[in-house]
């Protein structure tokens, strides 16, 4: 268990590091277009006035209906302070999260040596992260109309999955039809297409939309190019450290 | 040059073996992961999403 140990913690430490520097970059850019947007939850869309009452009968989350209603329903956290902390623990725990993969699948090879390797293996945990559901599904704002959520969880996921794999073929496939059985894997999801609305028409201004995508795409990216060079520090260090105290890590 | 240990696996085990020696632990590490990521950004439960929503939105998950 030697090996699950140290994954763990040198995927703990990289995930905190990486998911304090998310959270400072949510604060600053992403989440006050967020409650911008929580400004027109409930509002009615600005075009087509049928537009509302279609999106209302299609699903209580659209546009039209009021969004948010279940919020009132459970528990949330307070605006302000205990709203900031579990956006700031999610960002942790998720980053551990992330970070474990990024880790375990760096170690299926030869693991994160270089800087370099780091920043690589990043990019492509934004590729396959961010950027490939991206572009089904782009980032949404609170009061915008969306398809079912299972059935958009479910594109994600498998989108998630078929564009790690696709990748993982392009470069280590040994075979050249490997690479191109990788390239179908990446194109795939785009050609089954993502659950998509009845109707687009939102309340919210589409330019504070565009200012949300390009907030959430570029600060993913910096997450994952700070995860994977912190993996790369940090997994340098525990090496070097342990050839003082023990030879071998085991 | 210090010549340094390259691999966080545990060392002595054979070539031969090395790689199912490591297969095990690392599919553990990554389904931990799995896990967390699917609890915290995929989770109906009512108080994990709303206390993860901004997480959500800024993540880009499919949120509401």
């Amino acid at each position: 268990m030697t090996l699950f140990r140290n994954v763990v913690f040198l995927a703990a430490l990289a995930g905190l590091c990486a998911g304090l520097v998310m959270t400072a970059l949510q604060i600053t850019s992403t989440v006050p277009l967020i409650l911008q947007a929580e400004t027109f939850e409930g509002a009615a869309p600005q075009a087509h006035e049928h537009g509302a009452a279609e999106a209302g009968a299609g699903h209580s989350h659209a546009a039209g209906a009021p969004a948010h209603v279940h919020d009132e329903d459970g528990w949330a956290p307070a605006d302000g302070f205990e709203r900031t902390a579990y956006t700031t623990l999610a960002n942790i725990v998720t980053g551990i999260g992330f970070a474990l993969l990024l880790v375990v699948a760096s170690e299926f090879t030869s693991g994160i040596t270089t800087l370099r390797q780091g920043l690589l293996w990043g990019f492509a945990g934004f590729a396959i992260f961010t950027l490939a559901p991206g572009l089904g599904l782009p980032p949404e704002l609170p009061a915008m109309p969306a398809a079912d959520l299972t059935a958009r969880q479910v594109w994600w996921t498998g989108t998630v999955a078929a564009t790690a794999a696709g990748l993982a073929l392009v470069v280590y496939g040994r075979a050249s039809w490997l690479a191109i059985i990788g390239i179908a894997l990446l194109v795939a999801p785009h050609l089954i297409g993502a659950p998509q609305p009845v109707n687009h028409d939102s309340p919210v201004p589409e330019g504070l939309h565009h200012q949300f995508v390009v907030a959430v795409t570029v600060t993913n990216l910096v997450f994952w190019a700070v995860l994977g060079v912190a993996t790369a520090l940090l997994r340098g260090r525990m090496l070097d450290r342990s050839v003082v105290a023990r030879p071998r890590l085991a | 040059m210090i010549m340094t240990t390259t691999t966080l696996a545990p060392a002595g085990a054979s070539v031969q073996t090395h790689t199912q020696v490591q297969a095990l632990p690392l599919m553990m590490a990554a389904l931990l992961g799995l896990l967390v990521i699917g609890f915290v950004g995929f989770s109906h439960i009512e108080a994990v999403h709303n206390a993860g929503h901004d997480y959500r939105h800024s993540m880009a998950f499919p949120c509401h």
